[in-house]
């Protein structure tokens, strides 16, 4: 079966390889995702690799950092569309739980708790207690700064933060920088990263060598997915124009509940499922709110993304999979 | 005698409350009409709405999501609204008070009071 999987793929690449990047090409490719294939993006082309399923993850062995996205578990909401966000995102943990490499790490791009509340932020840092990466790393969503500007977010989760919540760390020769672009939002805008943020970022990858791979995590969207809808950053292009030296550049994000990805030169955009509800794809529906899925589906549409980074790929790879 | 007591205890309350509620709705008429706007659907309805000098407008969300309505001059903000929430602002001086969500910006609305 596995071998078949590799012969269609050889076929696709070589077509890819021909034609160049196009977007109907990539997104066979992308629909591929999920179903126990690992897409690296080496110099723009997706190369695959097929791994068997079950434990024997062989291209995973000889990994060098592996960390998980998970993203918009909405503690505290409780409408049809998922009357029990704890219970998902329990099941995201026990997921975490079951990969074959264990994570280091996790990422949360955002909507955390749902309405800011002080026992939301509890009850989702209570379940994540019980996931095997030892560390997790946060950006806040809209629904996380709600009242306060942020203040008991950036307490929970930010302490060594600037401004309003961004900052950047290094793990195995990874920097990561996380980003903040839900606040001091303007009526009819998008996400904002404003100025002082943007003035940090240009300073923060000003000495590092270009061959450093770079993963910047924030919540909205940092490219145009819909702006009908409010999903983009107004001044995204400016943050990345910082990192147009590096080779790899891997955005993450969340905020729009289903996975989106765009490979842009060097820079490689993917946007995770969210733990909590679905919503609709761009335009498809009267507005981005939550959307409803027979029950027993609804673990289908839910999920997490796996990410891993292997020294001399120069590349990660994002794997995403879903709840059930 | 008794007779006479038991009307008054009767009538004089009676006469009472009818004072009262005349007063009452004297009252009311000195004072606009509140207005509804109903958030719905990541959208304010009616998007732009007049009301006279003195009116109080009552936001309601009936959306499966939480918003906010926060003014763009800085006139008035509120916490943010759950389904079946509420905020209310009294307009005391005339003028155009544009509005938006700010959790979700993109949702725009007008007051305009004359």
């Amino acid at each position: 079966m596995a071998d078949q999987k590799l012969g269609f793929i050889g076929e696709k690449l070589q077509n890819l390889n021909k034609d160049g990047i196009d977007r109907r090409g990539f997104l066979e490719c992308m629909a591929w995702v999920g179903t126990g294939l690992v897409w690296t993006v080496s110099g723009g082309i997706p190369v695959s690799r097929a791994f068997a399923a079950g434990k024997d993850h062989t291209v995973m062995k000889g990994g060098e950092l592996s960390f998980v996205q998970i993203s918009d578990s909405h503690m505290g909401f409780n409408k049809p569309a998922n009357p029990d966000v704890a219970a998902t995102l329990q099941a995201a943990v026990d997921k975490i739980n079951g990969l074959a490499t264990a994570p280091e790490f996790m990422l949360h791009t955002g909507d955390i708790s749902h309405l800011s509340k002080p026992e939301q932020f509890d009850n989702v840092d209570q379940i994540l207690k019980g996931a095997k990466a030892k560390d997790a790393f946060f950006v806040p969503g809209e629904h996380d700064v709600l009242d306060d500007d942020g203040k008991s977010y950036r307490e929970r989760y930010a302490k060594n933060s600037q401004g309003d919540g961004w900052y950047s760390f290094d793990k195995k020769g990874v920097h990561f920088i996380a980003l903040v672009n839900v606040m001091n939002l303007k009526a009819g805008g998008l996400g904002t990263l404003g100025g002082e943020q943007l003035e940090w970022v240009k300073k923060d990858v000003k000495h590092l060598k270009s061959s450093t791979p770079i993963v910047v995590f924030a919540h909205i969207p940092l490219w145009s997915v819909y702006p009908e809808w409010g999903w983009g950053t107004q001044d995204s292009e400016q943050a990345l124009s910082y990192l147009k030296k590096f080779g790899s550049v891997t955005v993450l994000n969340g905020h729009i509940h289903q996975i989106m990805q765009k490979v842009e030169g060097n820079v490689t955009f993917h946007s995770a499922m969210s733990t909590a509800f679905p919503q609709p794809a761009p335009g498809k529906a009267d507005s981005p709110g939550p959307m409803k899925v027979p029950a027993e589906q609804l673990k289908s549409v839910l999920g997490i993304s796996d990410v891993n980074y292997m020294q001399g790929q120069h590349s990660l790879a994002v794997v995403d999979s879903t709840l059930g | 005698m008794k007779t006479k007591a038991r009307w008054t205890v009767v009538a004089l309350p009676m006469i009472a409350v009818l004072l009262l509620a005349g007063s009452a709705r004297l009252r009311a008429a000195d004072q606009p009409a509140g207005a509804e706007v109903k958030i719905d659907n990541f959208s304010f309805g009616p998007q732009t709405i007049t009301v006279p000098v003195g009116a109080t407008v009552t936001w309601t969300n009936r959306d499966d999501i939480p918003h906010t309505v926060v003014s763009t001059d800085g006139v008035f903000k509120s916490k943010v609204r759950d389904t079946d929430e509420k905020f209310s602002y009294t307009f005391t001086k005339a003028g155009t008070y544009s509005y938006f969500c700010s959790i979700h910006p993109k949702m725009t609305g007008k007051v305009v009071v004359q």
